[in-house]
């Protein structure tokens, strides 16, 4: 064995990258629940890209055949359904993971130098992570993909001029049809995922790069041994790989469970009114994206006019991108930030559920109004922290990470 | 030839050159992979004119049919409906029809259309492409009761129009629902997707 990694190691730095990612990256002895999502996300990334190859061998990404062929693959393909259901079950798990992996961030402000690529790089993992779902949304060709598309596409119109050219040049026709399923195939099965796999390897590179942050907010490499090894440092093999390990385990649990008993997730996952084949002629009484879309939709639906609604929506997302220079505030960790900012990210993450949930129901001259509201309240997040940040009132920061 | 001394303003300026070339090559081959994105001539073939038989339709009908793989709606006004359309005026964004993108100029006028009790509409709503559904119930509690005189309902982002496609006010929508370019054959008997003769 020995033997053959050596010949290896001659030839390829096998031994040296598996010491610099494992066996040899310290990482923080205090990580906490919050740290199992980023490998988590990986795992749903290998689920997604193993059960899409086998979907991709029984599905027709033709306008005439597509809905048919989501209907063989689930009916009439052994073990089609449970291929399928995987993925969709993933899809849902794949934002579950990351939302709270983001959340992980933004308490312990792991976004903050020097870690501000390491988090660039994330919300573009984020964003195409939206696109690779929403162009997966429309394969089964179901009414739910169809408005749902025409909605999202017609996003893009609200842009001023050019606006109509680009919905037409997305579409590839003059309403969602053939050639819109057929390219947002190639998209969601060749170009996102080398896309998505790219980004994730910058963001791990960058990550080993500077080291983890911890629920501390403290540097470990600022206290070092004789060896030059963070005192606060363990190896992540074998210890945070057996950790993580055990985080797989709770969460194929819960995957299972949602997989075998509610695979369409009371229609928040697969949408009831996407198992009727796609009619461009009527749409659905009631349309609504997919569950890890609402907060967004609530925020557009929330504003009576379409351009600054499309405007309010895009910028809900832009300005996650410039948390590391909207948090002036040196102290990384919430633990050790002032109440301010204490409320001020709970009633952003609030505010985030509260409009999910708005955006699944009809809209009422109520709920509108309520949507305003925790519009307004998302938005006030990113300014309340700029202002309060810059002088905040926090507590001293350990030396050394606590437990 | 010498080795000692390198002329670096002529090294950048044969650098910076280089790039700039190779930046509009890279630019000209991105204009056929971005190109292709645009409709086919197939596509573009398609989306012939309609022709409709609006005989047998009765007062408050709406009939739907297909053009352009788009939904165009065919709706047989009442002259109480046709009455009511200036009633609502003040509540609408644009009553007079202005915005000459929305209809052909023959059907800028007060009813939106050639003959004045039929409505031709693109069944699709202006703010993000839903189809609106059809709702002529008058004083409609989910669509502010006594005011409401019958219209469109966009499911998708509460966008409301009246039975003249025309947008209401405090909605998302920003422009009336279009009227597609049309003419009548004979009476009955509508073409949709072909303008007339200067009528």
């Amino acid at each position: 064995m020995g033997k053959i990694i050596g010949w290896v190691d001659d030839r390829f730095p096998l031994m040296k990258m598996w010491n610099e990612h494992l066996a040899e990256y310290y990482t923080p002895k205090n990580f906490n629940f919050w740290y199992f999502f980023g490998s988590l996300a990986l795992l749903v990334l290998v689920i997604q890209i193993v059960s899409g190859i086998f979907l991709t061998m029984h599905y027709k990404p033709d306008g005439a055949m597509a809905f048919a062929s989501v209907e063989y693959i689930m009916r009439d393909v052994p073990y089609g359904w449970l291929i399928r259901y995987i993925h969709s079950t993933g899809a849902t798990a794949f934002f579950v993971v990351v939302y709270l992996h983001m959340l992980r961030g933004l308490m312990y402000g792991s976004y903050k130098q020097p870690r501000e690529l390491i988090w660039l790089f994330g919300m573009f993992i984020y964003l195409a992570l939206m696109a690779e779902a929403f162009m997966g949304y429309l394969l089964p060709w179901g009414q739910m993909s169809y408005w749902g598309a025409q909605v999202i596409i017609s996003l893009f119109g609200a842009i001023p001029v050019v606006g109509d050219d680009l919905t037409l040049w997305i579409r590839g026709d003059f309403v969602i049809g053939d050639a819109t399923l057929n390219r947002f195939f190639a998209l969601h099965v060749i170009a996102l995922p080398f896309v998505l796999v790219f980004l994730v390897i910058a963001h791990i590179i960058a990550l080993h790069e500077v080291g983890s942050n911890n629920p501390d907010g403290v540097e470990i490499k600022k206290n070092k041994d004789a060896n030059g090894i963070p005192l606060d440092g363990i190896p992540f093999h074998p210890y945070y790989t057996v950790k993580d390990i055990v985080g797989v385990v709770v969460f194929l649990f819960f995957f299972c469970v949602v997989l075998f008993y509610f695979p369409d997730g009371g229609g928040y996952m697969l949408e009831h009114a996407n198992f009727i084949a796609s009619d461009p002629l009527k749409t659905p009484e009631h349309i609504a994206p997919v569950w890890y879309f609402t907060p967004f939709y609530a925020i557009l639906r929330a504003v009576p006019d379409k351009l600054l609604g499309v405007g309010a929506m895009g910028a809900a997302i832009v300005l996650l991108f410039f948390m590391p220079w909207i948090d002036r505030c040196k102290v990384k960790s919430v633990r050790y930030r002032s109440k301010i900012y204490k409320a001020n990210l709970s009633l952003f993450v609030i505010s985030f559920v509260v409009l999910g949930w708005l955006a699944m129901q009809p809209a009422t001259p109520t709920l509108t109004f309520m949507s305003q509201l925790f519009s307004f309240f998302y938005f006030a997040f990113f300014v309340v922290l700029y202002i309060t940040s810059k002088n905040e009132n926090t507590k001293p920061v350990p030396d050394r990470v606590t437990s | 030839m010498s080795t000692d001394t390198v002329d670096t303003g002529r090294r950048r300026f044969l650098v910076a050159s280089t790039s700039v070339v190779g930046a509009v090559g890279a630019g000209f081959v991105a204009v056929p992979f971005l190109s292709s994105w645009m409709p086919s001539e197939r596509a573009k073939n398609a989306g012939a004119p309609v022709e409709v038989d609006i005989g047998k339709m009765t007062e408050g009908q709406l009939l739907t049919v297909e053009w352009q793989s788009k939904p165009v709606w065919i709706v047989k006004r009442s002259s109480k409906t046709l009455a009511d359309l200036a009633k609502i005026e003040e509540s609408l964004r644009d009553p007079a029809s202005a915005n000459p993108d929305q209809q052909p100029a023959y059907a800028q006028n007060a009813n939106r259309s050639i003959k004045p009790e039929i409505l031709v509409l693109v069944g699709i709503c202006t703010h993000l492409g839903c189809s609106p559904t059809f709702r002529p119930d008058i004083g409609a509690a989910d669509l502010g009761g006594s005011t409401w005189l019958g219209g469109f309902f966009c499911p998708c982002h509460s966008s409301k129009f009246d039975l003249a496609g025309r947008v209401y006010q405090g909605v998302p929508a920003p422009t009336n629902l279009a009227v597609p370019p049309h003419k009548y054959l004979s009476d009955n008997v509508i073409v949709i997707g072909e303008d007339g003769e200067a009528a």
